[in-house]
């Protein structure tokens, strides 16, 4: 089980709920189950959100592999300058 | 260190020539405005003088009718397009808004806004057009600041603006476009946990990136509807998307060529001229220059945000942060889209606290939409927290480099916005400072010293390489990312590190659009490193080839070829008794062993590792003038591995200098209409080089595990600690703490006299 965090904007489609432990070998599937527990924030799954696993951030990255066990947190996505 | 494939370094960290060196010392190099066709026409734009007012007329009939004018473009020409967050590469684009902001439609919401664009048979021409465009405003009252466009009565700009990230959603329209949070811990109990808790306001002004080359493009569309676009930009894909979604054109229609670029720091990362140019192109099917002059550079173009920030921090009395808090009011100009989110994200970033709540504003109001500026919004609200980490320490009477060291991020550190990091350089570069002979050295009358630190994220993203062995054994190399700090060098070196054949060998150049797969823009520090990734991937892609080539002269397993040094040779006395293969040899027989040769990558790099700096700066305050005079400036920086150290090092000074003029200087000037009255060089200053010292650059290397030689991106992070460390080492001077940038001789004298 992974345990994923949310943070910032996201919390508004999660009734404030921050922290899921979810089962998912992918990022994809991670977000699979989070769609299905809350559809108002499959959207904003879909763009615009980095995801850090294991303190390693990704950016688009539906494919990336999630350990068991990993601590995964999805953040706004960083751009610059 | 040795590489990835275990090999000792012979090119990598060292310092060659540049390959686009001799074009730029020689004013060969073609910039945004070297670009000249047949037929080419001129274009100018007619911009808005007023900060807030209704077009209730708008007539081209006159300027039409001039001779040797081509053709207008204004809003009526562009489709419109709908108000909603749309992939663009790798950002989020609201195309309504940006293309409201490229041509204006009913409103005007700053002075210097576009409203209409003629292209002409001469500059002089098409300059006179604009004058004659007739227009009638009806003039609204507008706001500048980001405190006063929060207030009650404060005009507001967007009728269909709602502020997101409030629970209800309001159902008044405001000029707060969004609220955003971050928090970990209870904020609560950790002040109640501090024997000192201070807190402070500070307010900075909006800065210009202040790139020397202005805006310039040359587009050419023809009468089967294909163009071409040759633009200044740090993401030429980035700059094909934006205009063919905003002209309705299909991608494939449009190729875009970067030129040489004289500056960015990310306010070349959006386009302006360009869909204008396009527009005007598609009317009369002849090619279209046009290059934005100075004046109307600093008034329509995005600088960063100005801003207004609330810090709370709360610490034992040995010195640990038990509790941080900040409120971040930023300026996004006339529509959504500061960088507060980052600038929440990063304000205590570097340190590791148990406790901290960041909520961000981001707001709309009567200025040119803000763009990227380096390591965006983190320069501000970085400025503030460790300005109050400054007062801290010399509240809690610890050096500022112990207090920052007791609560430094380390590897396996929560970050304040909530991950861990990994291996990072932070205590690295403090250490570094600690031990200069600048920190030791002595101060004089009236002199102050100041330290201060920085992080930002820095980012990978979908890049892509190309290589071609030419048929005398030198290689092509194409890469996608403009080259604005030497990246060229830096790429060319990694693909003779990993081919091991010189430098010298290898062209490295930066593809169009049409030669390469999608490459976003050179931005967030992702050049080095994500172009890096995928030179590397693509050489040892032609190492494979080659090697396959080789086994097939030899007619032996491709296994039992290894490449080495730059050739390819048996794998061991099984393998046979053969010459080795240099380049060259494997080049030349090409043709009879399959073709061509070549190597590419296509990736999407991920592992950036985040940076961290710390600046040290002694100043010396003219108590009768004001003026601050920086005496001596060392910089600090974990680059992970430096490629070439020259360019990391001009990263470096470039960023010190940069935030140098963000702490003294830079401002804009708006008067009682909202008109922008420093509009030029000579009124904003930027520093040169008679107003500074030299800048000591110090590199850290800290590897960043996930790419092959090391690389951690070095452009955004050294602009984060200037302003604070300035701000500090004034303070030390003055014995008077000011929380507002610039920290112009006006304010200083103020200050001062304030305080006696």
């Amino acid at each position: 089980m992974a345990r994923v965090v949310l943070t910032g904007g996201l919390l508004r489609f999660t009734e404030g709920t921050e922290t899921f432990e979810l089962d998912g070998a992918t990022v994809r599937q991670l977000f699979r189950q989070l769609a299905a527990l809350y559809p108002d924030l499959e959207p904003h799954l879909e763009e615009g959100i980095a995801v850090v696993i294991n303190g390693q951030m990704y950016q688009d990255a539906w494919l990336e592999q999630v350990p068991p066990d990993s601590e995964v947190f999805l953040l706004p996505q960083i751009a610059g300058g | 260190m040795s590489s990835g494939n275990g090999k000792d370094l012979k090119w990598v960290g060292t310092r060659p020539i540049r390959p686009d060196g001799v074009d730029k010392v020689t004013g060969r190099a073609k910039f945004g405005a070297d670009n000249f066709n047949a037929g080419m026409l001129t274009g100018a734009v007619l911009r808005s003088p007023h900060a807030h007012a209704r077009i209730k007329s708008l007539d081209t009939s006159k300027a039409a009718a001039l001779q040797g004018v081509k053709a207008i473009v204004t809003g009526a020409d562009f489709p419109e397009l709908s108000s909603e967050f749309i992939p663009a590469g790798e950002m989020m684009v609201n195309y309504r808004d940006m293309s409201l902001n490229i041509i204006a439609r009913d409103k005007v919401f700053y002075d210097g806004h576009a409203i209409a664009a003629v292209a002409a048979t001469s500059d002089a021409i098409a300059k006179e057009a604009v004058k004659l465009i007739e227009i009638e405003y009806e003039i609204l009252p507008h706001v500048i600041d980001a405190v006063e466009a929060m207030a009650p009565d404060a005009p507001v700009l967007h009728d269909d603006l709602f502020t997101e990230g409030v629970d209800p959603k309001p159902t008044k329209a405001s000029n707060v476009a969004k609220r955003v949070e971050f928090k970990m811990g209870d904020i609560e109990d950790g002040f109640a946990k501090a024997d000192v808790i201070l807190e402070r306001e500070y307010n900075t002004k909006p800065v210009h990136q202040g790139y020397i080359e202005l805006h310039a493009c040359t587009a050419s569309v023809s009468e089967d509807g294909y163009a071409e676009l040759w633009c200044s930009t740090q993401g030429h894909f980035v700059a094909r998307a934006h205009c063919a979604r905003l002209l309705g054109m299909d991608i494939s229609k449009l190729r875009v060529t970067s030129s040489e670029i004289g500056g960015g720091f990310g306010g070349k990362t959006v386009v302006y001229l360009e869909p204008l140019a396009l527009a005007l192109s598609q009317k009369v099917c002849q090619p279209v220059r046009m290059v934005m002059p100075r004046d109307e550079l600093f008034r329509a173009t995005g600088p960063t945000s100005g801003a207004n920030i609330y810090v709370k921090i709360g610490a034992t009395k040995d010195g640990r942060i038990t509790a941080g808090e900040a409120v971040l009011k930023y300026q996004a100009g006339a529509y959504p889209g500061s960088p507060v989110q980052p600038g929440c994200m990063c304000a205590f970033a570097p340190y590791e606290l148990e406790n901290v709540k960041v909520v961000g504003y981001d707001v709309v109001s009567n200025r040119p939409k803000v763009a990227a500026y380096r390591a965006p919004g983190a320069p501000i609200s970085e400025y503030a927290v460790e300005s109050l980490i400054d007062e801290l320490a010399k509240k809690l009477e610890i050096d500022p480099i112990e207090l920052r060291l007791m609560n430094a991020a380390k590897e396996g550190t929560r970050a304040a916005y909530g991950p861990k990091f990994g291996p990072v350089g932070f205590i690295e570069t403090l250490n570094a400072i600690k031990d200069t002979e600048h920190y030791k050295s002595p101060l004089g009358a009236n002199q102050g010293r100041g330290i201060a630190s920085g992080f930002w994220f820095n980012i990978g993203g979908e890049t892509s390489a190309s290589m071609l062995l030419n048929e005398d054994g030198t290689i092509e190399l194409t890469v996608g990312t403009p080259d604005i700090g030497g990246s060229r060098a830096s790429m060319a070196m990694m693909v003779a590190e990993e081919m091991g054949v010189h430098m010298k060998k290898i062209r490295p150049r930066i593809g169009d659009t049409s030669t390469i797969g999608y490459t976003f823009l050179t931005g967030g520090s992702r050049a080095t490193f994500s172009s890096g990734m995928a030179v590397v991937e693509a050489s040892r892609n032609m190492i494979e080839e080659l090697r396959n080539r080789a086994a097939k002269i030899w007619e032996i397993p491709v296994d039992a070829v290894i490449w080495e040094e730059g050739q390819a040779k048996p794998a061991g006395g099984n393998a046979g008794d053969f010459e080795p293969l240099s380049l060259a040899d494997l080049a030349v027989k090409a043709g009879k062993t399959g073709g061509p040769i070549a190597g590419h990558a296509e990736i999407n790099a991920q592992g950036a590792g985040p940076s961290f700096g710390t600046h040290l700066v002694d100043v010396e305050v003219d108590p009768e003038t004001g003026y601050v005079k920086v005496l001596r400036y060392t910089a600090a920086q974990d680059a992970g591995k430096a490629i070439h150290p020259a360019y990391v090092e001009g990263q470096i000074q470039g960023g010190a200098v940069q935030g140098i003029g963000w702490a003294l200087n830079e401002e804009y000037i708006y008067n009682d209409k909202g008109q922008l009255e420093n509009a030029g060089f000579l009124d904003y200053r930027i520093p040169v080089a008679s107003d500074l010292p030299m800048i000591d650059a110090i590199i850290v290397e800290v590897p960043n595990p996930t790419h092959p030689y090391g690389v951690r991106g070095v452009g955004e992070t050294p602009i984060i600690p200037p302003m604070a460390a300035v701000a500090n080492a004034v303070d030390g001077a003055t014995k008077v703490r000011f929380s507002q940038l610039p920290m112009s001789p006006p304010v200083i004298l103020k200050g001062l006299s304030e305080a006696r």
